[in-house]
């Protein structure tokens, strides 16, 4: 009797492991944080384990179009799911808005940044962090907030640029520059800014950073892919996705 | 193959770091190297390891590091800031500074080859001839050790212009400051310019496989000198 539970036991367990999949995510660097905790939720509701390679989108572009076996692709803009679907390299009618990132103005001493980004037009200064703003769309933002307030006379010659928003934050939480646009999800919890002082540039001055995912051709049979699309929308995803300062 | 007037400038900025960081790298490591070759003490091997560190170590190590050491909290950061230079992060002498540590057991390595390989004699000789130890060791050593300074000055810049990671972690991509031919090669990929990120990644593999060419044509060069010399000897 015992032993036969424990055949029906066994069975048990190796039909779900044969049916738990796996997922490999290509992810933009700001949305680090919020992926790790989904994917750990994710892994716990379904089964499924979802492997995630953290970078910039402009680098993954370059993989995903050169073979690299993604099955998602999360990326840190809207322009780079729809280039592959139009390529041909993502499946077409999967994109979806998973997020919009929220800019902010950051600097890790307590009083020098207030609330509405007077100190841009300040002299207290030297170094000025931003994504590069050619390429990554947070970079992007940043200039045209810059621009739109007309401060560029006064920022520009203090410019330095981070690869990426999460080398961005590194220039800033080291003070190498005093103050930075980075992504609101790099520097909140719960609604609130975690050190230093910030502020959240209102979305009226600059496009909306979507995020949007995408399912590419590599994972178009794969059950933890889709799974993981569904799972992205769904209410738990999207607490989580707020939590980390991303509107939606 | 076009190449942008930026990536003129990213050129010529990556050939003054590499000559500037090339030179104040020969003036450190030649005492370095000297001590390494003669010395007895107990701390020769703890040196020597930290001295090929950068071989091993990630360029990211390096970076982040150099990143939290210039700032303004950083022990460089502190003492900078103290002297009136500012932090040195996102400056060209910051990256100087990263090349130099970075490429540091590429010029001391051959110069401590070079002195052991002199041996004790010739500075003995020019000793017993009342020569300065100032005066033997530029008068004797330096000549004697010319292939291994030209094997480090030529290592040290090619493997400058090389570099990548420490300048993407501490330069910052200010162009015509920290913009160098390796960082707009990777901006070029990134921004999905492959045709321009073509051009520059050419000339970048013609000047080290040139570089490398001219490494072992000059090494056969010397060895057959040194061959004839000892067999003038015999």
């Amino acid at each position: 009797m015992k032993s036969r539970l424990m055949l029906a036991l066994v069975s048990v367990y190796f039909l779900a492991l044969a049916h738990a999949g796996e997922v490999t995510v290509a992810v933009a660097a700001n949305f680090t944080a919020p992926m790790q905790k989904i994917a750990q939720a994710f892994e716990q509701d379904t089964g499924h384990k979802a492997q995630l390679a953290f970078g910039s989108t402009g680098k993954f572009y370059a993989q995903i179009t050169n073979g690299a076996p993604f099955a998602v692709l999360l990326a840190a803009d809207d322009e780079t799911p729809a280039r592959l679907e139009k390529e041909g390299v993502a499946i077409a009618g999967t994109r979806f808005t998973y997020a919009t990132g929220r800019l902010a103005l950051w600097s890790k001493s307590p009083h020098l940044v207030d609330d509405t980004g007077e100190v841009l037009r300040s002299n207290r200064f030297q170094k000025i962090a931003i994504a590069d703003f050619k390429l990554a769309p947070y970079g992007v933002a940043a200039m045209e907030v810059i621009n739109k307030l007309g401060v560029q006379a006064n920022v520009v010659p203090k410019l330095v640029q981070g690869e990426s928003i999460g080398q961005t934050y590194q220039f800033v939480s080291t003070e190498n520059a005093q103050l930075g646009f980075v992504a609101l999800s790099q520097i909140s919890r719960d609604g609130r800014i975690t050190q230093g002082s910030a502020w959240v540039v209102p979305q009226s001055l600059h496009t909306p950073l979507k995020q949007d995912a995408v399912l590419l051709n590599h994972g178009k049979d794969n059950a933890a892919a889709h799974a993981l699309l569904k799972y992205l929308q769904a209410d738990k995803a999207k607490a989580i996705i707020r939590q980390y300062g991303y509107a939606l | 193959m076009h190449l942008s007037a930026e990536d003129f400038q990213a050129i010529a900025l990556t050939l003054q770091l590499a000559s500037v960081t090339t030179v104040l790298l020969l003036l450190l490591a030649t005492p370095v190297a000297w001590w390494l070759a003669h010395t007895r003490s107990a701390w020769r091997a703890p040196v020597a390891s930290l001295v090929a560190l950068p071989l091993v170590l990630p360029p990211t190590v390096l970076g982040f590091y150099l990143l939290v050491a210039l700032g303004p909290n950083g022990p460089i950061g502190v003492f900078t800031q103290w002297a009136g230079w500012g932090t040195l992060a996102f400056s060209f002498w910051g990256l100087v500074l990263g090349s130099i540590v970075y490429s540091l057991p590429f010029a001391v390595q051959p110069l401590v080859n070079a002195f052991e390989a002199m041996g004790p004699r010739p500075m003995e000789v020019a000793a017993t001839l009342r020569a300065s130890k100032w005066d033997a060791f530029f008068t004797v050593a330096v000549p004697l050790a010319k292939p291994g300074f030209v094997m480090a000055a030529m290592l040290s810049f090619a493997h400058t212009v090389g570099e990548f990671g420490v300048v993407l972690m501490i330069g910052g991509n200010i162009p015509d400051k920290t913009r160098v031919v390796s960082t707009q090669i990777y901006g070029h990929v990134e921004a999905m310019a492959y045709a321009q990120a073509h051009g520059l990644a050419g000339v970048m593999l013609v000047f080290s496989f040139v570089v490398l060419l001219g490494l072992s044509w000059f090494n056969r060069r010397t060895n057959r000198r040194s061959n004839r010399a000892h067999e003038a000897d015999a």
